[in-house]
């Protein structure tokens, strides 16, 4: 159990900064802003109910 | 001896049925694929079917086929169609299957496999037209639903026959755990088993938790990382066919040419002899798993002497064997051109992955996705918990071009669209999918069984006719070009062939 936990603190979630934005630059709000146009567009696709959606998705008899 | 790698991927695809409570996956994949069939090549269905005649999936390649180890089913009463692109289009177990015909290169795989993904979306268009309203089959390419079940993306690679299967169980199974930096899809939580979902928040491979085994002949329970089914579909003396069944489905492009290019790579160099060093697992199933859920790429495996070594390091070994069996031997087995490419890309690859694997957003699957998932939860200050997440994990590999979020994120290609658009109806020209996707195309009517290796035509008077296709190089359109135009009948091109 032990080990799990060390496990999960080495994920770069927790330790490793993964926002590779450099949020002061020019550049980098134009890539910021990228994303966050990005993201609605996705919204617009999204399941609408997550929940649901996630627990009715059961693929049984794979390989 | 080396061979030619022929190669393939076969692609078991997750599929809903939306809009009614009692959805019957094996049902609906058959009016997948019927709808898809009887609107593209009504002459394919239900006319030419699969031939069993030369199947044995439970033939082991260690030698005696152990007790326990019980064949596949094989479910021949489902639809099963082969294609004039040569490939083979089915229901296998509950789920849509599309098997790429065999190709010469890494390059010609990938094309397979997206064409393959474009079947599959006029598929769902098809059956739409079928469904009553309100109803929707809905296909993702992925190989887990996250609750503990999985689906396959197998791989296949012709080897020689004469190469020790211990041989390529070291290396292959060296190759396969620590490839998963660059193949790995991505996956919200772990499935296995005894832990409970959130105890990992993300992690590299959709199927790295469902492997049990070292080596072995299942593939849906108890799965090995490496398969021992021997079924060369080939000249048994000269040929095996290495199946692979431990990589994941990929939406990027440039995963699944690294996936097949490197490997194709590594099982050359295996059969040539040329790895210089043999990296040998305490425990392989653990350094699979162990891999999948290290982010960071710095997380030490422990080899049977004790030493320790990180995936990236022994992938950048691989590619140092690999850059100098290339300046040696050629490419002539491995790929051509292709493999020179597939090469540069994977040490280009590696050397990102150690500098920031962030830099590789819009190439690898799993960085995509995580990239993704990271954006939206510090705009929503979501967990990795929160079920919107799971969703977007799934839907990540929707096939629904409005809808797929890998489509969405505008991944890297390379493959040309014109390449892909033609590989829906084409065969590849270089490799005996040749023959039997152009035989198809010309006489499909009066084929009435075809395989991997045989053709069995219907020529109008008895007996059936049976073209066996033992050598997958063979047929190709520098073969048979010619002998098929010329000729206007099976039976012309029978007698061409015979003499």
């Amino acid at each position: 159990m032990a080990e799990r936990e060390q496990r999960k603190r080495t994920s770069p979630s927790e330790d490793e900064q993964v926002e590779e934005i450099p949020a002061s630059t020019e550049t980098g709000e134009k890539l910021k802003a990228d994303m966050d146009d990005l993201l609605d567009e996705i919204d617009e696709v999204l399941e609408t109910n997550a929940e649901d959606f996630v627990k009715s998705y059961i693929q049984k008899g794979g390989q | 001896m080396a061979v030619p790698k022929t190669l393939g991927i076969e692609t078991e695809y997750g599929i809903v049925l939306r809009g009614t409570d009692d959805p019957n996956p094996i049902s609906a994949s058959s009016l997948l694929i019927n709808a898809y069939l009887s609107k593209r090549d009504p002459r394919l269905q239900p006319r030419v079917s699969w031939d069993f005649e030369d199947e044995s999936p439970s033939r082991d390649a260690r030698g005696a086929t152990p007790i326990s180890a019980m064949p596949p089913e094989i479910e021949t009463h489902l639809v099963n169609a082969v294609l004039t692109n040569g490939s083979r289009y089915y229901v296998d177990h509950a789920h849509p299957e599309y098997s790429s015909p065999e190709c010469a290169d890494a390059y010609s795989v990938l094309v397979h496999d997206r064409a393959g993904e474009l079947i599959l979306i006029e598929s769902m268009a098809a059956a739409d037209e079928i469904l009553p309203p309100g109803q929707e089959i809905v296909v993702y390419k992925n190989n887990s639903d996250g609750k503990g079940n999985s689906y396959g993306t197998h791989e296949n690679y012709l080897m020689d026959r004469s190469t020790p299967f211990g041989d390529i169980v070291h290396h292959g199974t060296a190759h396969l755990v620590t490839r998963q930096i660059f193949t790995g899809a991505g996956k919200v939580g772990t499935e296995l088993p005894g832990m409970n979902r959130d105890e990992v928040d993300f992690q590299i491979t959709q199927r790295a938790d469902f492997f049990e085994e070292e080596v072995g002949l299942e593939t849906t329970l108890k799965r090995p990382i490496i398969n021992t089914r021997d079924e060369p579909h080939a000249d048994a003396r000269k040929y095996r066919r290495l199946h692979v069944i431990a990589g994941d489905a990929n939406m990027a492009e440039v995963s699944t040419y690294l996936k097949v290019g490197t490997t194709a790579i590594v099982l050359g160099m295996v059969e040539a002899n040329a790895i210089s060093r043999l990296w040998t697992f305490a425990d392989p199933v653990r350094a699979m798993q162990q891999v999948s859920l290290d982010l960071t790429m710095r997380a030490p495996l422990t080899l049977d002497d004790g030493t320790r070594v990180t995936a990236l390091e022994i992938q950048e070994a691989l590619a140092a064997d690999a850059r100098r069996y290339v300046d040696s031997h050629g490419t002539d087995y491995i790929g051509g051109p292709v493999a020179l490419d597939v090469l540069d890309r994977w040490e280009q690859t590696l050397a990102a992955l150690r500098r920031d694997p962030m830099e590789l957003a819009d190439q690898l699957d799993w960085v995509a996705k995580y990239k993704l998932m990271q954006a939206y939860r510090d705009r929503d200050d979501m967990s990795w918990d929160d079920p919107r997440l799971a969703a977007m994990d799934i839907q990540y590999h929707d096939m629904r071009p409005g809808r797929s979020l890998a489509r969405k994120l505008g991944l890297q290609t390379i493959a040309d669209p014109a390449h892909v658009e033609a590989a829906i109806t084409d065969p590849p020209e270089d490799t005996r999918a040749f023959f039997r996707g152009e035989c198809l195309r010309k006489w499909g009517d009066q084929i009435v069984a075809a395989n991997w290796d045989s053709l069995v035509f219907d020529v109008g008077i008895d007996p059936l006719r049976r073209i066996p296709m033992m050598e997958p190089t063979r047929g190709t359109r520098a073969h048979v070009g010619t002998v098929l135009e010329e000729s206007d009948t099976p039976l012309e091109l029978l007698e061409r062939l015979r003499s």
